[in-house]
């Protein structure tokens, strides 16, 4: 489908959900305008009240201007290197998230070479994988941040950690099921080869495994930052998108959580559409038929 | 006896799955001679790919003796002293036509220049020449199944082990590669072990025809052709092709090939 043809349906989209949002936005400010009238003991009226639930101070739910406002503010305005720039806390959330990723992808891929190619780890460890992702990452963030700070590791690299161990998960599975994608026939006719194990995997499994990759990717960089946000709240609200989440709610700012969330929510699907084309990239080169859906 | 290329002496095999034992190949004796071309035909389950598998040691027997070249199958097959061709054509896809002819050669450690000069060759040998830098996906089921043999060719092995290598391909195709099969044969004077469910192409195909018959499975007949080994189309309406045609069908059906 061409852009042209899905751009009146995105905005369709788009227009109902501003349109419900502003709804609600009324809806749910208007109990404190009311009190504050009835406290003034004066009388509001309907066009008065809805101008005035969409330009609170702290606001049950911001309006979506409110939000626009504060993120130009604090994105576009303010010096990069302010303590209240969100590109400045942008910045040290993607720094953990982007080496979380790595260290996530490495391991994960590692793991599920191991996997695939060793019987006693297939049994082992895939049920720890498993396991890892039912402790609750909330739960166990602030162990990691604990601990490693008392071997002296403190900053970047506990809240990266905690990334990798959201990150590598996707990776284990898509890429145990990649590499195990060959069917019997390609994997016959490497040993009518006589192929050894390495070429096995260079020549058949790693590229077989290529699509299984990038999609559990995109989910592992997803939920990289979801780490590495999670990892910043436990730290008290040093710095970090996680710090101006927290930060917010200690005050009763909601404006400036809406914002961080909102900043959040671009960034991870700029990160994702970043390696949804590097998917795209690699599959093209890979020969992919070019209307071939990407698995 | 050291001109055949497969003997098989009492060679049985076995699978255990869930629902008992059961008997892939039971008794089997046989032996193909240099430069034969040999069609193994019968119903489902009668064991001919089994018996091919364990030719390319891909299975091992349960019990009996097989040959080939005089040595063990996995002696052979470390050798690399055949080419397989599979059912379905197995391209690799991220590898144009060229790559995926040069895979054996990568694997075996043969040198760039003399890749590139097998890859041209066989490509031209099986019509391919032009395609080099194609995908499997812009190619017609045929064309694929034609760079698979390639592919199976280009080292050059004396034995070609084809499973059904034509089954998926309708019926204009399969004939006319059957003709580009013989007159590949014929330049190359290889050996060919042939996988297939369709009487007429055995019939056109082989200078020996071994009919099996399943549960368990066993050779129920062996059948000498005596065409000439030139063979155009038109040789199927003639008098003894329809002849070993018939005696192949009374083979099926002495092994109860069509019972149910």
């Amino acid at each position: 489908m061409n852009a042209r043809g899905k751009t009146i349906p995105v905005l369709t989209v788009i227009s109902v959900i501003v349109v419900i949002w502003y709804a609600c936005v009324v809806w749910m400010n208007a109990p404190f305008e009311y009190d504050k009238a009835k406290r003034a003991g004066v009388e509001i009226g309907f066009s008065q009240l809805v101008s005035n639930t969409m330009s609170q101070d702290r606001p049950v739910l911001p309006a979506a201007h409110q939000i626009v406002e504060e993120m130009y503010n604090t994105i576009v305005l303010k010096n990069i290197t302010s303590r209240r720039s969100l590109v400045y806390h942008g910045w040290i959330t993607l720094s953990a998230t982007l080496l979380g990723f790595i260290i996530g992808t490495f391991l994960g891929v590692v793991l599920a070479v191991g996997i695939v190619h060793n019987r006693a780890m297939d049994k082992s460890v895939m049920p720890w994988v498993i396991a890892s992702q039912t402790i609750p990452i909330l739960a166990i963030a602030p162990m990691i941040i604990v601990v490693l700070n008392a071997v002296g590791l403190s900053g970047l690299l506990p809240k990266a950690l905690i990334s990798t161990y959201l990150s590598f998960f996707p990776v284990v599975v898509g890429m145990v099921k990649g590499l195990r994608s060959p069917d019997e026939a390609q994997l016959d006719l490497m040993r009518t080869y006589s192929a050894s194990s390495a070429q096995t995997f260079w020549k058949l499994r790693w590229p077989s495994s290529m699509p299984y990759l990038f999609t559990s990717l995109k989910i592992a960089i997803a939920i990289s930052l979801v780490g590495a946000i999670v990892g910043e709240l436990p730290t008290g609200a040093v710095a970090g998108l996680g710090a101006r989440l927290l930060a917010g709610s200690y005050y009763g700012q909601t404006i400036q959580i809406w914002s961080a969330l909102f900043t959040a929510a671009i960034l991870a699907a700029v990160l994702v559409m970043i390696v949804g084309v590097a998917h795209s990239y690699v599959l093209k080169r890979m020969g992919q038929k070019p209307d071939g859906t990407a698995a | 006896m050291s001109q055949d290329v497969v003997s098989a002496n009492d060679l049985s095999l076995t699978f255990e799955t869930n629902d008992g034992p059961v008997h892939a190949l039971s008794g089997v004796n046989l032996s193909v001679g240099k430069g034969e071309f040999v069609s193994f035909i019968g119903p489902s389950g009668c064991g001919k790919t089994t018996f091919l598998r364990v030719i390319a040691d891909l299975e091992k027997p349960t019990s009996g003796e097989i040959r080939v070249n005089g040595v063990e199958p996995e002696e052979a097959r470390k050798a690399r002293a055949y080419g397989y061709v599979f059912q379905a054509a197995s391209l690799y896809p991220w590898r144009t036509i060229e790559r995926n002819v040069g895979l054996p050669l990568e694997i075996m450690g043969y040198s760039v220049a003399e890749t590139q000069q097998r890859i041209a060759r066989t490509l031209e040998l099986v019509n391919l020449t032009g395609f080099e830098k194609k995908y499997p996906w812009q190619l017609s089921g045929g064309m694929q199944q034609r760079a698979s043999i390639a592919r199976a060719l280009a080292f050059d092995a004396d034995l070609l082990l084809m499973d059904e290598p034509f089954g998926a391909l309708d019926e204009i195709v399969r004939d006319h590669l059957n003709e580009q099969l013989l007159q590949l044969w014929a330049k190359t004077s290889k050996t060919i072990c042939f996988v297939t469910h369709s009487i007429p192409e055995a019939v056109y195909l082989s200078t020996k025809i071994v009919v099996m018959s399943p549960r368990p499975g066993r050779v129920s007949d062996v059948i000498k052709s005596t065409l000439p080994k030139q063979r155009p189309l038109e040789i199927r309406e003639s008098a003894e092709f329809l002849k070993i045609a018939h005696r192949v069908r009374e083979g099926l059906r002495a092994g109860h090939s069509y019972d149910e």
